[in-house]
């Protein structure tokens, strides 16, 4: 069927921020979505409050709205724009929640806009558990047994007839935010009021728990003709239990017969037919170990992370087909993209295995709670492709960037057999770690299989890994013929020389000499059967490489940023794309390497050729060597990237934009200080010490506050501002371990403005699209505190100054492509505290709002074009009219145990942008879009440090004005009273049963304002209120800055109210 | 996986080869030969080995890790395979699923079929896609290239058919309809479809005739898969156009061919053929596209239909080959693909119902 030809205009809605359930994937399956349509001639509307995306770059859609997703916002757009349809199965599950709230608040029917790809019934077929039961029970497709309840007396009475252990799911949550597996009464009870709580319509299920079964997930797409195909069958290395996010997952399945295979796969198309999906659609299923019983487990009605892991491991566009499909086309009539020459209606076939590895954030988060059960953790992916099983773990690992380069951690290698076996009974991120040393250690497959449900074949391939180890370990010196083995098996270079006590460049000349390397082969849907052009490759240890098809043009790498984490997540890959894009408008090929399954730089249709592999200098060296690129571009990759220039550069690798000397220069702290002072810049006086004692007599020096941090990071606790002796001691005593190579830095910590500049250097000329302020002061991380473009509160010779001392340093580090400066101005002066030679967290922000699209006129420059030739000045582009708040995201709810509390260490997962004329309506837009619940009105609760007491009080009169009530404890209730503002006194936790903690979860306040005390006992006080806030979804703000901002919006949208 | 080291070699007939190591049952010559062809299956190798029409054929799966689900007793759709070699990447030999009762490589083995790993099944499979299908052979390395190559000079077999049929009739009894099973090297699935259906099920040598079969007073006639050349079986085409009158006909793939072929349609060798578990098939009368199993060299000529009374039901979505056909006049119809499955997609399962169909 040709498409509907009365679909002329269509919305796209995205997925808003960045959060833990709900990454990058969307930006990748949204922009293909858009590209599909207007491919087929349809003009697209694209609404996403998230500036980081590709898919929100004006070339993108006709018309792009950068706009908190909220109902009454896009009810706007559709006022404005009246498309003829919505298509929300591609932004993740907000879009799909958005969907349904548009269509139920009837603006979809008043405007005569249809919803595309799923209908309303579809939705609440697949996401209401109840209805969802009824119709697998109908269709005859086992699902365990389970109640939906709206009361935790209802879950206790199904448990007393099922028994434990039990599983509790709440409906319509992100990542299944709030469920988990009990094995009690008590557990249950506590789980499911939890789970009541956490979903929007207070509903939750529980059922029968099927933890330890394999869990296999199905991809599949259907048509309107119900035209169905499987795109793809994934088994996870994990049992049922843990999140399919939170999963170690194979493709395709390896441990299923046919019969297996094509049993699930028929009760997956019944499904798809069953729900009248037409789009893509996810099946997830519980298959017994030990016999042919299966269970349902849930469906997605929509594109998922699973279907952009399911594209990237077999090449099939599934997004792109399923917007095809929205629109009314059938799968028959759609060409492959990737063999050009076939349908889009077939099943690829695989001649490789991927193995997709979760990145967790509890490097940065150590207190967290690293279990994993129900609730997702992880905050982005690797994937590894490989033609071993054992291969393609080893290169994912390799790629996560945890400073692992094999199955092989420390920590556990250290604990005892026993312990290990206690360990990986309780899944957590490590536990393939676990169960390698406790391999190592002796322990039987068996006794392994038995006390984790992990299969057979997954810890055969494991020990295959370590009788390598053994064999390898037998010879005093590398044989040529073992160690073609061991990279057969995927070992990295680094675990060789390791083991050979010799160095990785030992191992990599041996293998030249040798004539050992991988070779490079295609990844085309079809194993191979027909011929294919698709330039999407992987490095594997076979014999022969696929042919590569060679423009005879100069080629260009440039390095990807890895995994999605903490401090280094989309908008990396939004610079890479774009240094892409501009690589191929100069009329070069641009070859990406990069790992990262879920992001728009992996989509192979975007560069000239793709290569899926780890970002070590080994990997990175094997495909420089296939492809003789004219040199690497490592700026774009966020400190992925820029830590492989100086191995790369030492290898003869040609470093393109600034040299390694301007990166040193940048990084290397000595050089650095040398270099300001040089150009008479200050910076905040600071200090290497490698003492306690000698960190005790530099402050005598600095003062109190100082920051400081260990130049060599365990753990994590990597930076913090210290206030007293006492703490100080604490840092040093617990924190940190100083040796004469580790010193630990000690910086003035510096109260002010903080302002941040990311400029354009083509080494000569320096073109600065913008500046942004911080709200909040320094000290919250840069990636943490909400910011505006342009400043709002600096003078113009001030902003001179930034700009000033931007280019000086600019020029001085011979920056040739982006460089970004933070500032912070103490008492008028401005100071220098970061210069970071690459591209920033800021480029695609400040790219939308300045409509200069940085990351491209960088590449631009480094590739020779200067930034006159392009058209731009040297100096400040004239500030829009337009003002742009970007504010960020937390997955707070998600990471029990973690502290909300901002500070010098970043926590965010993402960020949004609002917009608009005025300051405090972008601010508002800001807050709005960031999922941070405004209060109108209603009460606060207040506690604030003794530091900050003068400061809050002009803030609490003008909520006070507001119409806010206040609850405070003592302290800072009588402070208040002392300034004459009403305000009741609430117990501290533990003082009286009904305590602060008693108040917030009886959602006695609407807004917590906090601010971080000192002294150990309050801190953890403060603490427990901030995780409950946390976790009842109450805005709790922990700077004052941050609350004034807000206020400023209030007051804004507030009208006078006296009388004449 | 353990590399022994390169000692084995598949020799194709242009000289080209391709080096592993032994995995199946024991050789220290050369093997016999074989046509090699590959599989794009990811799953169902078990089946694919026991396969009949893969008779007198070397198999190259290429999906590289093979074996991991290990052998069972179910999943055999004949008692002996009748491959000559089968290659793969690599062999799992610690296979792991609760069916699984012992390793491929016993299989193999057992039943005495010589095996490769190691070998760069990729490779080998654009090899062959850009070559064509090809006669094949295993040896040992220290066997001289000038020995593989005479002895790959001699032409195929051309009686594979009369080698995996039965050569008694077999009775399968049922409630239901009779059918009558023309064994060309039928896959157990097909049996099995028909007994689910509570099917009698007579099955009988492909070299029955007419009357043989009729005094089973079938209900309906279902000619089987089998392996090699149409043409090799001239004498089956006059039973076909014979029984094709007499009682609602089924057919397929070799089945298929002969149908075909019987009717006055021609069919031609493909360059590498088609070997899968995903070739999508539209089918024209209700313009929908299922998933199908295949498993063939020889195709019916798309040009040659049209002489004939016979009507194109279906065809390859890919390459627009011909995948279904019916009479015009009688009810008899053919599918060039396995909608048996096993292994493979079950999509096409409803042929069976509307052969049951035809029979009242």
């Amino acid at each position: 069927m040709p498409r509907h030809q009365h679909l002329k205009k269509v919305l796209v809605i995205g997925s808003g921020p960045i959060v833990i359930g709900q990454a990058a994937e969307f930006d990748y399956s949204g922009t293909q979505a858009v590209h599909s349509l207007k491919e087929e001639g349809v003009e697209v509307i694209l609404v996403n409050s998230n500036p980081a995306t590709i898919m929100t770059d004006e070339e993108t859609a006709d018309k792009v709205f950068i706009e908190p997703l909220t109902t009454s916002f896009i009810s706007r757009i559709l006022h404005q724009e009246k498309p003829d349809g919505v298509l929300a199965t591609l932004g993740g599950q907000t879009a799909l929640n958005l969907a349904l709230s548009l269509k139920e608040s009837g603006v979809l029917d008043r405007l005569g806009i249809e919803l595309l790809g799923c209908n309303m019934e579809t939705i609440q077929k697949a996401e209401d558990r109840k209805l969802f039961k009824e119709l697998m029970q109908e269709i005859g497709e086992p699902v365990p047994e389970s109640i939906i309840t709206k009361t935790v007396e209802d879950a206790v009475e199904f448990s007393k007839k099922i028994g434990f252990p039990l599983i509790v799911r709440p409906a319509y949550t992100l990542g299944g935010t709030g469920g988990g597996i009990v094995k009690d009464e008590e557990e249950l009870r506590v789980i499911t009021y939890k789970g009541l709580q956490a979903s929007p319509i207070n509903q939750c299920l529980v059922e029968r728990s099927i933890a330890g079964f394999k869990e296999i997930e199905y991809e599949v797409i259907r048509d309107a003709k119900d035209n169905c195909i499987i795109i793809c069958n994934m088994e996870n290395f994990d049992p049922v239990g843990v999140h399919t996010g939170d999963s170690i997952v194979f493709a395709p399945s390896q441990t299923l017969s046919d019969r297996d295979y094509q049993l699930l796969r028929s009760s997956a198309l019944k499904i798809i037919r069953a729900l009248n999906i037409q789009g893509g659609c996810n099946v997830q299923y519980a298959l017994d170990a030990r016999s042919n019983q299966y269970y349902v487990i849930e469906v997605n009605p929509r594109v998922s992370r699973s279907s952009a892991l399911a594209s990237k491991a077999t090449g099939y566009p599934i997004a792109k087909i399923a917007a095809k499909i929205a629109i009314g086309m059938s799968l028959d009539e759609i060409m492959n993209p990737v063999t050009k020459k076939t349908y889009a209606c077939f099943e690829p076939a695989l001649d490789y295995v991927v193995c997709k590895f979760p990145r967790w954030p509890f490097d940065k988060f150590v207190t967290a709670d690293r279990r994993l059960g129900t609730q997702m953790k992880a905050t982005g992916e690797v994937m590894g492709i490989a033609r071993t099983l054992e291969e393609s773990i080893l290169k994912s690992i390799r790629s996560l960037e945890i400073g692992l380069s094999h199955i092989e951690l420390e920590r556990a290698e250290k604990m005892a057999l026993p312990e290990l076996l206690d360990l990986m009974q309780k899944p957590d991120d490590e536990r393939m770690f676990i169960v390698a040393a406790a391999i190592r250690k002796g322990a039987s497959l068996d006794e392994i299989a038995q006390l984790t449900n992990i299969d057979m074949l997954f810890l055969q391939k494991i020990h295959n890994i370590i009788a390598m180890e053994h064999k390898l370990a037998m010879v005093s010196s590398p044989e040529k013929e073992l160690i073609h083995k061991a990279k057969k098996l995927g070992f990295s270079d680094k675990k060789l020389a390791q083991i050979y006590k010799l160095k990785e460049s030992e191992i990599r000349a041996l293998r030249k000499q040798w004539k050992l390397s991988p070779v490079f082969k295609m990844v085309d849907t079809c194993a191979a059967e027909f011929e294919s052009t698709t330039p999407y490759f992987y490095s594997t240890w076979d014999q022969s490489s696929d042919t590569l098809s060679e423009t005879g043009k100069q080629k260009v790498i440039v390095l990807g940023s890895g995994p999605i984490r903490i401090g280094q997540g989309i908008e990396f890959d939004y610079a890479t794309v774009h240094a892409i894009k501009a690589i191929r408008e100069m009329g070069l090929e641009a070859i990406v390497i990069n790992n990262n399954p879920e992001t728009v730089s992996t989509d192979f249709n975007i560069s000239d050729r793709l290569y899926f592999e780890p970002l070590t200098t080994e990997d990175v060296l094997n495909v420089i060597e296939q492809e003789k690129p004219i040199g690497v571009i490592v700026q774009f990759g966020g400190q992925t990237a820029i830590n492989l220039a100086e191995s790369l550069h030492a290898n003869g690798v040609k470093i393109l934009g600034t040299d390694l000397d301007g990166i040193d220069r940048s990084e290397n702290r000595k050089r650095f200080e040398e270099l300001l002072r040089e150009l008479k810049i200050a910076q905040p006086l600071g200090y290497s010490v490698f003492s306690f004692a000698e960190a005790r007599e530099k402050i005598q020096e600095l003062g109190f506050p100082v920051v400081v941090r260990p130049s060599y990071v365990i753990g994590g606790r990597a930076m913090e501002i210290v206030y007293d002796e006492k703490e100080l001691e604490h840092y040093f005593n617990t924190a940190v371990k100083v040796s004469p190579e580790h010193p630990v830095l000690v910086d003035r910590y510096m109260i002010g403005r903080e302002m941040e500049i990311d400029a354009i250097c083509d080494g000569k000329n320096v073109f600065i699209p913008g500046i942004m302020e911080h709200i909040e002061k320094a000290g919250v991380h840069s990636g943490d505190s909400f910011a505006v473009y342009p400043p709002q509160n600096v003078d113009i010779a001030t902003q001179k100054k930034l700009i000033n001392f931007t280019t000086q340093i600019a020029q001085s580090l011979k920056v040739v492509g982006l460089v970004n400066v933070q500032f912070v101005i103490h008492k008028g002066e401005v100071y220098v505290i970061e210069v970071n030679p690459r591209s920033s967290r800021t480029v695609p922000f400040l790219s939308k709002v300045t409509k200069v699209p940085m990351a491209r006129v960088a590449t631009k420059a480094i590739l020779g074009k200067s930034i006159i030739e392009q058209g731009y000045v040297h100096g400040h582009k004239e500030e829009s009219d337009e003002i742009a708040v970007k504010a960020p995201v937390f997955s707070f709810a998600k990471l029990t145990e973690v502290d909300t509390a901002l500070g010098p260490e970043m926590k965010s997962t993402g960020e949004v942008m609002g917009r608009d004329l005025v300051f405090e309506k972008a601010l508002h837009k800001a807050f709005i879009a960031a999922g941070i619940n405004v209060p109108q009105a209603g009460t606060v609760l207040i506690t604030v440090a003794d530091k900050d007491k003068e400061e809050s009080i002009p803030l609490i009169k003008r909520l006070s004005a507001l119409g806010f009530s206040f609850i405070a404890t003592k302290g800072t209730c009588e402070l208040m009273k002392e300034h004459g503002v009403n305000v009741s006194m609430i117990a501290k936790i533990d003082e009286a049963e009904k305590d602060i903690i008693w108040l917030i979860r009886t959602q006695g306040c609407d807004l917590v304002i906090n601010t971080l005390s000192r002294g150990k006992n309050v801190e953890s006080d403060g603490f427990k209120m901030r995780r409950a806030a946390a976790e009842k979804g109450i805005c709790c703000m922990t700077s004052l800055d941050t609350v004034e901002a807000l206020i400023k919006t209030l007051e804004r949208q507030s009208f006078d109210l006296s009388p004449l | 996986m353990d590399f022994k080291g390169n000692n084995m070699r598949l020799w194709l007939e242009d000289g080209h080869f391709f080096e592993g190591q032994s995995v199946g049952a024991p050789f220290d010559k050369i093997t016999d030969m074989g046509e090699v062809v590959f599989n794009t299956s990811m799953t169902g190798y078990q089946e694919i080995i026991s396969d009949p029409s893969y008779c007198d054929q070397i198999v190259v799966m290429t999906y590289p890790l093979i074996g991991q689900y290990g052998v069972n007793k179910d999943d055999f759709e004949s008692m002996v395979p009748a491959l000559k070699g089968l290659i793969v990447h690599e062999i799992c030999e610690t296979p792991s699923n609760w069916r699984s009762e012992y390793s491929l490589s016993d299989l193999l083995k057992e039943y005495g079929i010589p095996a490769l790993q190691g070998i760069d099944t990729r490779e080998l499979t654009k090899y062959l896609r850009t070559k064509g299908s090809m006669k094949a052979a295993l040896a040992p390395d220290n066997v001289s290239k000038e020995e593989v190559m005479a002895y790959l000079k001699q032409p195929m077999r051309k009686d594979q058919i009369s080698r995996v049929s039965t050569k008694h009739s077999i009775h399968f009894p049922g409630e239901g309809k009779r059918v009558v099973l023309m064994d060309f090297g039928y896959k157990k699935n097909i049996l099995r479809n028909l007994l689910k259906r509570n099917c009698d099920v007579v099955v009988v040598p492909w070299d029955s005739d007419v009357q043989s079969i009729m005094k089973f007073k079938p209900s309906g006639v279902l000619l089987s898969n089998g392996p090699g050349d149409p043409k090799d079986v001239p004498t089956v085409l006059p039973v076909i156009r014979k029984l094709q009158e007499l009682t609602p006909l089924m057919a397929i793939c070799m089945g298929h061919q002969l149908f075909a072929l019987a009717n006055g349609a021609d069919t031609e060798k493909l360059k590498f053929g088609h070997r899968g578990a995903n070739h999508p098939v539209l089918d024209l009368k209700s313009d929908r596209t299922f998933m199908t199993s295949q498993n063939h060299s020889y195709a019916v000529r798309k040009d040659s239909i049209a002489a004939t009374p016979l009507e194109l039901t279906q065809i390859n979505l890919n390459d627009e080959s011909v995948e279904g056909l019916a009479h015009k006049e009688f009810p008899a119809f053919s599918v060039q693909y396995h909608p048996e499955a096993y292994p493979g997609p079950e999509d096409t399962q409803w042929l069976f119902d509307a052969f049951m169909q035809s029979m009242k």
